[in-house]
């Protein structure tokens, strides 16, 4: 089990494709395969309103970029997303980090 | 490795090279200059990831830049200039030659053109956005000797009619949302307010970068507490998180923006002192906007009268807020009457110019001195031979700036004469893709420019535009292969200059701009006195900054100097007056400049010509063309025409989408992913179904840009540019009277399932 969580904040993930592009590069995956994937729902309106989110979801090819973290930097995923919405912190240090992030937020540990 | 000679924008780690720079394109973008650090192994670029020290993108970077090596190693990219016999167009048959048979070559054919027929008979065709941009208009004047260039897109319907409105109506560079760009502690800086509302209209700006702007700046200011009011006929990721969504029917911008005026002014909402202060012809523009009540506003543009009502009073009573505009409003017949009144609604609430409104550049003549010198070096009786209509309309277009270029409608209209006043014998493609992309009514452009005799393009892969019209290909260097600048905004509204720096050796390509100073060399020596582009750059920064390229190159990016309510201290104007840099001095709601040109002062609206509504088409058509069409929202994998032979971004989209709501689908006996048809009096094309509550049941969207790099390259296939592109539905030359403004967004369809996309 990897010891390192990836949350996002999901709201204000844009669907832009950054994570999934920039884990291919980082660990030279063929176009077939992938790390990380983004799913959508929506547009749908549930109550009476909108919603249209997106959410990645890391795959079992996900390392969480231990490397990278060991070297002091940020997974591929994390440090590229232009939606700033992703954090990659030691499991012990969900519970304060999604904390105070309010709704939409998911935690993997891939 | 002493301090005089360190360089700070390139280091090594393990016999690997990191070099820091700017991105801009070719392959990518609009002039944003993401920071990038290239990781060269062995002289090859083995890895691009984002630079977490430059102050805009912060580490971050898009899908296009992360995936810049598959453009930069592609098995097809253009290597060496190659030149074909005019009597071969369409067919692949090139022959590799050298840059210097390539010079020899141009030269000839250029002198041949000036001595037969004269140098107004030669001409460039550019595109938008890419680095080239500097550059295309230089190479008609300064290398060809010519007035004419043309961006080809019918109305000129790309930023310039916007960067026109703001300077006729304020006086100043593009308006833009401010983002607390210019300062190096961003939105921490003291100085800097969050707005409280963003005005999203007519645009993306999250997967387009528009213009120099970094879209996801729109998400750090939501993060950071701005409330959102989308205007846009699309249910986008960012609409579907506004507090307002203005869906409003394509084309009818004008008439909502009458109504957000009338209830600012009505409900008494806007900022007197500015008004009283600031502003030029209130009483008349309250008066022209006063019938428009949300009511009147509603059946015209769609748009609930009670959404309309409350986002006027959301955005009015909560300064500051900011507001940005997008190619909607160039991409209408209407829309310098809708960017007239976008710019009224942002003055009379006192957000121009203010921490957390539209930020306002000083005036700057870096690199505009220089094309306009540019422009000013032709012989006066040479540059009166600018290829415009022959009775005189588009006066606003014709006149407007250093010089516009010749109207792609216009250009058409010439090609198309039996007599011209003089002909088109050699032509230039810089950075356009235009039988994909730019170009309304494709195959009529083909048709017309095969009657050019010549046609040099630079590129850095085969295009359809080059497989079909070119004689000679010259391959340019990518963004990594060579030195440059980049200036979000082109210049009009910069927050940075960012160094593009050299990360590897380009081979056996060049620059744009290399190649403009060679040809320039050889064409027009008195005007070329610069040994190379440094050269070059540092007598341009010289005419602002007291530093040169290796300075900006070390630091990679220097953001500009910049101060809020320069309408007080009177430095918006040449003569250091308080106030606009307008002929009455204040912000124009009434337009003192239009009238000189026979045009209106004040804004109105106008029904687009293919509209449910309109009464210029018969009832006959539009019972048969029963859906609104709006085209070219952006994907984030794909700059306009470029990055369709990407791997890692075409299977992430591999078809052209078109967006039908499921009922809408349904009535049609479309299901998601078959292929459709959409057709209307001036063409149709193909695209696949995406079923989505993004579009209303009313109104259908289709991508543009599409090719199939994969397709056969030979003409009559041409890599397929005509086979899904809406532009074939878009109608010549029905343009706003000024000259600007195409409805590329606005015309309507049917549609109908079909077995392919060759069907």
């Amino acid at each position: 089990m990897s010891k390192y969580a990836l949350i996002i904040d999901y709201k204000y993930c844009t669907g832009c494709h950054t994570c999934e592009v920039a884990c291919r590069k980082e660990k030279g995956l063929p176009v077939e395969e992938y790390g990380i994937k983004v799913t959508k729902q929506g547009p749908v309106k549930l109550g009476g309103a909108w919603m249209y989110d997106y959410v990645p979801i890391p795959s079992s090819l996900c390392d969480m970029c231990e490397d990278r973290i060991e070297a002091g930097k940020r997974p591929a995923c994390v440090h590229h997303c232009l939606g700033a919405c992703m954090t990659a912190v030691p499991i012990e240090k969900i519970g304060e980090t999604v904390s105070g992030k309010g709704e939409k937020v998911v935690c993997f540990i891939p | 490795m002493g301090t005089t000679d360190e360089k700070k924008w390139m280091t090594e780690e393990d016999g690997i090279i990191k070099v820091r720079s700017c991105a801009w394109s070719a392959p990518g973008d609009h002039p944003t200059g993401c920071g990038v650090i290239m990781s060269v192994k062995d002289g090859k670029i083995i890895k691009v990831e984002g630079d977490p020290e430059h102050p805009i993108s912060q580490g971050r970077l898009c899908p296009r830049c992360l995936a810049f090596d598959e453009v930069q190693y592609h098995p097809d990219r253009l290597l060496h200039p190659m030149k074909r016999d005019p009597k071969d167009r369409g067919t692949d048959k090139w022959e590799r030659i050298t840059w210097d048979e390539a010079y020899d070559l141009i030269e000839t054919e250029v002198r041949r053109v000036w001595e037969q027929h004269g140098p107004e008979c030669c001409f460039v065709i550019t595109g938008t956005g890419r680095e080239t941009t500097l550059w295309a208009n230089v190479y008609a004047t300064n290398v060809l000797g010519s007035p004419n260039r043309t961006g080809v897109i019918s109305g000129a319907s790309c930023y310039g009619p916007r960067c026109t409105m703001a300077n006729y109506h304020l006086g100043a560079g593009y308006p833009e949302l401010d983002y607390a760009a210019f300062f190096p502690d961003r939105y921490d800086d003291p100085r800097y307010e969050v707005p409280k509302y963003i005005v999203i209209w007519g645009k993306d700006p999250i997967y387009s970068n528009s213009d120099g702007l970094f879209g996801h700046a729109v998400v750090d200011l939501m993060q950071r507490g701005s409330k959102l009011i989308v205007i846009d006929p699309r249910l986008t990721w960012l609409a579907a998180h506004a507090e307002y969504h203005l869906q409003l029917r394509p084309g009818t911008d004008a008439a909502l923006g009458m109504g957000l005026a009338n209830v600012i002014i009505q409900e008494d909402l806007y900022d007197h002192e500015f008004v009283d202060e600031w502003c030029y012809g209130f009483k008349a523009f309250a008066e022209c906007v006063s019938e428009w009540t949300p009511e009147r506003v509603e059946e015209v543009t769609w748009v609930p009268a009670d959404v309309l009502r409350e986002a006027a009073r959301a955005f009015a009573t909560n300064g500051p807020s900011s507001a940005m505009w997008g190619l909607a409003f160039d991409m209408q017949e209407n829309g310098v009457q809708a960017g007239h009144l976008f710019l009224g609604i942002v003055a009379i609430c006192g957000y121009l110019d203010v921490p957390g409104g539209l930020t306002l550049a000083a005036p700057a003549s870096f690199m505009g001195k220089w094309r306009y010198d540019a422009v000013v070096s032709l012989p006066p009786e040479t540059r009166d031979k600018l290829i415009k209509p022959l009775d005189g309309r588009y006066s606003v277009y014709t006149t407007g700036g250093a010089m516009p270029g010749a109207l792609g409608d216009t250009m058409i209209d010439w090609l198309e004469m039996e007599n011209p006043p003089f002909p088109l014998k050699l032509g230039w493609i810089v950075g356009s893709n235009l039988l994909a992309c730019s170009a309304a009514q494709p195959e009529r452009w083909l048709k017309n420019l095969q009657q050019v005799e010549f046609f040099i393009a630079n590129e850095i892969f085969m295009t359809p535009t080059v497989m079909a019209l070119a004689d000679l290909v010259l391959p340019v260097s990518t963004w990594a292969e060579h030195i440059g600048i980049v200036m979000p905004h082109f210049g009009r509204n910069t927050h940075f200059l960012g160094a593009m720096n050299q990360a590897v050796d380009p081979g056996d390509t060049k620059s744009d701009f290399q190649i403009m100073l060679d040809m320039g060399k050889r064409l027009r020596p008195d005007i070329w006195p610069w040994e190379d582009e440094e050269a070059f750059l540092d007598e341009q920064l010289h005419t602002e900054y007291d530093w040169d390229f290796k300075d900006l190159q070390q630091d990679v990016v220097r953001q500009q100097p910049f101060e809020y309510y320069k309408f007080r201290t009177g430095k918006l104007r040449a003569d250091k007056d308080p106030g606009f840099d307008t002929p009455t001095g204040l912000v124009e709601l009434k337009s003192s400049i239009y009238p000189m040109f026979g045009e209106e002062a004040l804004p109105f609206f106008k029904e687009p010509y293919y509209s449910p509504y309109s009464d210029r088409i018969s009832d006959e058509v539009k019972a048969e063309y029963p859906l609104v069409l709006t085209t070219g929202g952006r994907n984030i994998l794909y700059f306009h025409s470029e990055h369709r032979n990407v791997p890692s971004l075409r299977s992430l989209h591999p078809d052209p989408l078109v967006t039908i709501h499921p009922e809408t689908a349904a009535k049609h006996g479309i299901s998601d992913g078959d292929w459709v048809a959409i057709e209307n009096p001036e063409g149709r094309c193909v695209q696949r179904a995406s079923l989505s509550y993004e579009a209303d049941p009313r109104i259908i969207h289709c991508e543009h840009g599409w090719w199939f790099p994969e397709q056969t390259s030979e003409a009559p296939n041409l890599y397929g540019p005509f086979k899904a592109n809406p532009n074939n539905l878009i109608p010549h030359e029905i343009i706003g009277s000024t000259g600007y403004g195409a409805n590329y967004k606005s015309v309507i369809a049917k549609i109908y399932k079909v077995d392919g996309l060759d069907s």
